[in-house]
């Protein structure tokens, strides 16, 4: 196994929330000891519902914001300080593809200057190649030179989106964070993009950094994926595996209400309870309250993240003591 | 409840402490207050006998404390052209201010509010429109034009009133409708837009559909909010009472505080202008305070942004 | 004529035949003053100083001085045009100082949250909390009196407006969007505000220009109408009015003429300022 070129080591990251007419202030631990290593050149999908700290790790990762706890290293150092002109600087390695392409986009800069403005940025090139780099990427992302002489706002949101992509890779960077980067975009365009991204990064030999909440897409474009709830990892492993035969009650429950085909819908595992919210973190496993297997210790005892074999990783005080029958969801 | 009032009232002796901030840094950037004050034909030693007597010789902060201390014992200095505490002079000439003031307060009210809830409920109409017009009027056209204008029509053309001093209240009579007129414009466009704005809101509409009758939405739900915004503008108007007549006393002789200013800037009479630069400041952040009571007892929802903010 | 409009192409750009008649005016009325301010010299049919005493007091409509003379025999058009000149120097430039000031504080404060914006927002309180005309009488009586200081003192007016604006945008701009996917490729925030941000608020910012402008040009026009803004020899619209004040009775056109000048001019730049934000900003109210 090479060394990984992304290594994020027991991150946590807490926000303050004021609420009520007192303004009494609440702490919310939007992700709470999180490790995890990407190797070069291949793909971590991160699943997990809205709440469960997945943007904000991808954030971390990126070093677009720092953690209280824990480090992140890229390719062998720790990432610069935020803001600083190496922070600056390393941003050339590193890029963002974001759930709105159009919030992400100028609406006042034609398209063929946002792919080039990192260029600028990073005073890549002289001024002719810079143009025949964004010639270059408009072509890599399946536009052309009509379509960079176009405002964000005459685009769909396909393009724009392949925009955003454009620019990211204007640098060359090492290391790509998708966060949502479909979600946004009709089903019908979905696939597009997401073909476009496995491909560049098969030619590209990217890293990436893949989130979302929709565990076909994830599957489709990940090697490795992690599986968050509230701010931890719950289950990580290889993707196929992992969807196979998800451990984590769950990974179980996420599996069975994703829809794929020969799968009879009797079986499906409904999540009952409140949806998680991280502002109130349940005690031991914060799964608990959903969970059909819960017992007693689940409740007291915070479950860590034990290897099962060399492949998987669960938390999960039920497959590391006395395991559940397996479900077979595939 | 408390902190919402008490976050108010140190906000409000924020401002004051600004303005007397404000005030030391405009007097320290003026020159030397010594030869300011006593004059440049002034001996050395009387000048530095000056600068030992007001902690001139001191660290700036010391001086900056000094300062403050001074105020807040009431000490705002003597007028320099006839050496009476700027304090007394000031007070003094209050009560010509009110006099003109007040009844231009309460012209802007009574005039502009029901015009401005008249012109709302009949968007559109002859009146709504001269509403807008006049409002326009009394933005672009200045204080010191419209009060040359009445003279020109009502003093010197038809000779009916006469065109300044303070004799009988037949010379308030047009320092008054000059100062009535603008506000009453302003406070008219304001209203007029405020009602506008509620009378758009969902819930007038759902009152209005559930068969309220139309006379009962306004007077029980679009008044009363209409009102929130309305009182601030009505706020700022109570804090200017002092300040507001600055031009138009000059331009009619009228003896108040505003005439009184401008004639302390001309000759650069400092403990005058401070003093009324104090006062103002005062007035003002009382008034702001009195809103933003009136505010919580009007807007409960206020009170929780209030807290936040 | 609506066909043709109707096949133009569906860009944003404002099409004349959408433009009313109101601000058509407006727009003509304020290029005739700054073409009279730019040429005062050479479109001034006199010196404004220059005494012509055998036309004393003459009325206007007289063939060698349309507007009258003055009590000196002054020319009164000579002087309204060089007024004109001053009164838009002062406006035009404190309006842009109070933006460029108001803008960067807001964006300070934007940048750096914190101690700074509390340090922004409490001076912007202050600020709107304190009628101005008064601040202003005081610094003008500390300070005494010039046309550059009397610049920037009109340029403290209104800045507030300006840095709550760009702040609040700012803060929108950081928190999501185009100015936090520039940052994250590696932008300087000088780049990300004056690049990116700038230009997209620029028409909200114009707007409270627009506000703010014929203000200006009523506080200079009182200050000077008191006899503190503009100093003789001087001339600004205020003081003009001010001195043909003294011969209200006797010759009303000296101070009509710099009046309605005064009257025309705000009221077009608030029809212009009205019709522009309907256009570039629904958000302002």
């Amino acid at each position: 196994m090479t060394a990984p070129l992304v290594e994020v080591l027991g991150i946590s990251r807490t926000y303050r929330m004021r609420s009520g007419l007192f303004g009494r202030a609440a702490s919310v631990h939007a992700v709470d000891g999180l490790s995890f290593g990407i190797a070069k050149g291949e793909t971590l999908g991160i699943v997990g519902e809205s709440g469960s700290g997945k943007s904000t790790t991808g954030r971390m990762a990126l070093g677009l914001e720092s953690p209280d706890q824990g480090s992140v290293r890229f390719d062998g150092a720790p990432i610069a300080t935020l803001g600083s002109s190496a922070w600056r600087a390393q941003r050339a390695r590193m890029q963002m593809i974001f759930q709105d392409p159009l919030g992400a986009l100028d609406r006042r800069l034609s398209v063929a200057d946002q792919i080039r403005e990192p260029l600028d940025i990073h005073k890549i090139g002289t001024a002719a190649e810079r143009d025949d780099r964004v010639h270059e990427l408009l072509q890599s992302v399946d536009l052309n030179d009509s379509h960079g002489r176009r405002y964000p706002g005459a685009l769909s949101g396909g393009q724009r989106q392949r925009i955003v992509l454009a620019r990211a890779l204007a640098t060359r960077p090492d290391f790509l964070v998708c966060d949502e980067p479909v979600s946004a975009l009709d089903v019908s365009i979905q696939a597009q993009v997401v073909n476009l991204l496995i491909d560049l990064q098969a030619r590209l030999g990217l890293t990436m950094l893949f989130i979302s909440h929709d565990l076909r897409v994830v599957r489709q474009i990940s090697r490795k994926v992690a599986v968050m709830y509230l701010g931890r990892i719950v289950e990580y492993g290889d993707a196929d595996d992992l969807f196979a035969r998800p451990q984590h009650p769950y990974t179980q429950a996420l599996v069975s209400a994703s829809p794929a085909p020969g799968r009879r819908s009797t079986n499906r595992i409904v999540l009952t309870g409140d949806p998680p919210n991280p502002a109130a973190r349940p005690s031991g496993c914060a799964f608990h309250p959903r969970c059909r297997h819960a017992t007693a210790r689940c409740a007291a005892e915070v479950p860590q993240l034990v290897a099962l074999d060399d492949q998987r990783q669960v938390a999960c005080h039920l497959t590391t003591g006395a395991r559940p029958k397996t479900q077979d969801a595939a | 409840m408390l902190r919402y009032f008490a976050i108010r009232l140190s906000r409000a002796l924020l401002t004051i402490a600004l303005v007397v901030t404000f005030a030391f840094i405009v007097l320290r950037l003026s020159g030397d207050p010594a030869l300011m004050i006593m004059g440049p034909e002034a001996p050395p030693e009387v000048i530095a006998a000056f600068r030992k007597a007001w902690g001139l010789d001191h660290p700036i902060w010391v001086q900056y404390l000094d300062y403050f201390k001074a105020i807040g014992q009431g000490e705002l200095g003597r007028s320099m052209r006839d050496g009476r505490p700027a304090i007394q002079l000031v007070l003094e000439r209050i009560p010509a201010t009110l006099a003109l003031t007040i009844p231009a307060f309460l012209m802007k009210v009574l005039l502009g509010i029901p015009a401005g809830i008249y012109a709302a409920l009949h968007r559109g109409s002859a009146i709504d429109r001269a509403v807008m017009i006049t409002a326009v009027a009394g933005f672009t056209v200045p204080s010191f034009v419209l009060a040359l204008l009445l003279v020109l029509i009502f003093a010197v053309q038809l000779g009916w009133l006469p065109s300044g001093g303070q004799d009988s209240w037949r010379h308030a009579i047009l320092p008054i409708v000059t100062l009535g007129f603008g506000g009453a414009a302003v406070l008219a466009r304001f209203t007029r837009s405020a009602m506008l704005e509620i009378l758009g809101q969902p819930y007038i509409r759902t009152a209005s559909a559930k068969g309220v009758p139309w006379r009962r939405v306004i007077t029980d739900h679009a008044l009363p909010n209409a009102a929130i915004p309305t009182v601030t503008i009505l706020g700022f108007m109570v804090g200017s009472l002092i300040a507001g007549a600055v031009v138009v006393e000059s331009v009619f002789s009228w003896p108040g505080v505003g005439r009184l200013l401008v004639v302390a800037v001309a000759n650069r009479d400092l403990a005058v202008v401070q003093c009324i630069l104090l006062l103002v400041a005062m007035t003002m952040v009382t008034s702001n305070l009195i809103v933003d009571f009136l505010y919580g007892l009007l807007d409960p929802r206020l009170r929780s942004k209030g807290a936040e903010a | 004529m609506t066909d043709v409009a109707m096949k133009a192409p569906a860009a944003r750009r404002l099409r004349w035949p959408n433009v009313p008649v109101s601000v058509i005016i407006a727009v003509g009325w304020i290029a005739a003053m700054l073409v009279l301010a730019a040429f005062a010299d050479q479109l001034a049919p006199y010196g404004f100083t220059k005494f012509d005493l055998r036309n004393r007091l003459s009325l206007p409509g007289n063939p060698a001085h349309w507007l009258g003379t003055d009590e000196l025999g002054r020319d009164v058009l000579s002087r309204l045009i060089v007024s004109i000149r001053i009164s838009l120097l002062i406006a035009f430039g404190a309006t842009a100082i109070s933006a460029i000031a108001g803008t960067t504080l807001g964006f300070l404060a934007a940048h750096f949250r914190g101690l700074v914006e509390q340090a922004v927002l409490m001076l912007a309180d202050f600020q709107a909390s304190m009628p101005f005309l008064i601040l202003a009488l005081a610094v003008l009586a500390f300070l005494g009196n010039s046309l550059p200081l009397l610049i920037g003192l009109m340029g403290l007016f209104g800045w507030e407006r300006y840095a709550r604006i760009a702040r609040g945008l700012a803060i929108s701009a950081n928190a999501q969007g185009y100015a936090a996917a520039v940052r994250q490729l590696g932008a300087t925030p000088q780049r990300v505000y004056l690049k990116h941000i700038l230009p997209n608020i620029a028409s909200t910012l114009i707007v409270s220009m627009t506000l703010v402008f014929p203000e200006v040009i009523l506080l200079e026009s009182g200050l000077s109408f008191l006899g503190l803004g503009v100093q003789p020899p001087m001339t600004s619209l205020g003081n003009m009015v001010g001195y043909g004040r003294e011969y209200l009775t006797r010759a009303p056109w000296i101070m009509l003429a710099p009046a309605i000048t005064i009257v025309v001019t705000t009221l077009a730049v608030s029809v212009i300022g009205d019709w522009l934000r309907d256009k570039l900003d629904p958000t302002l109210q």
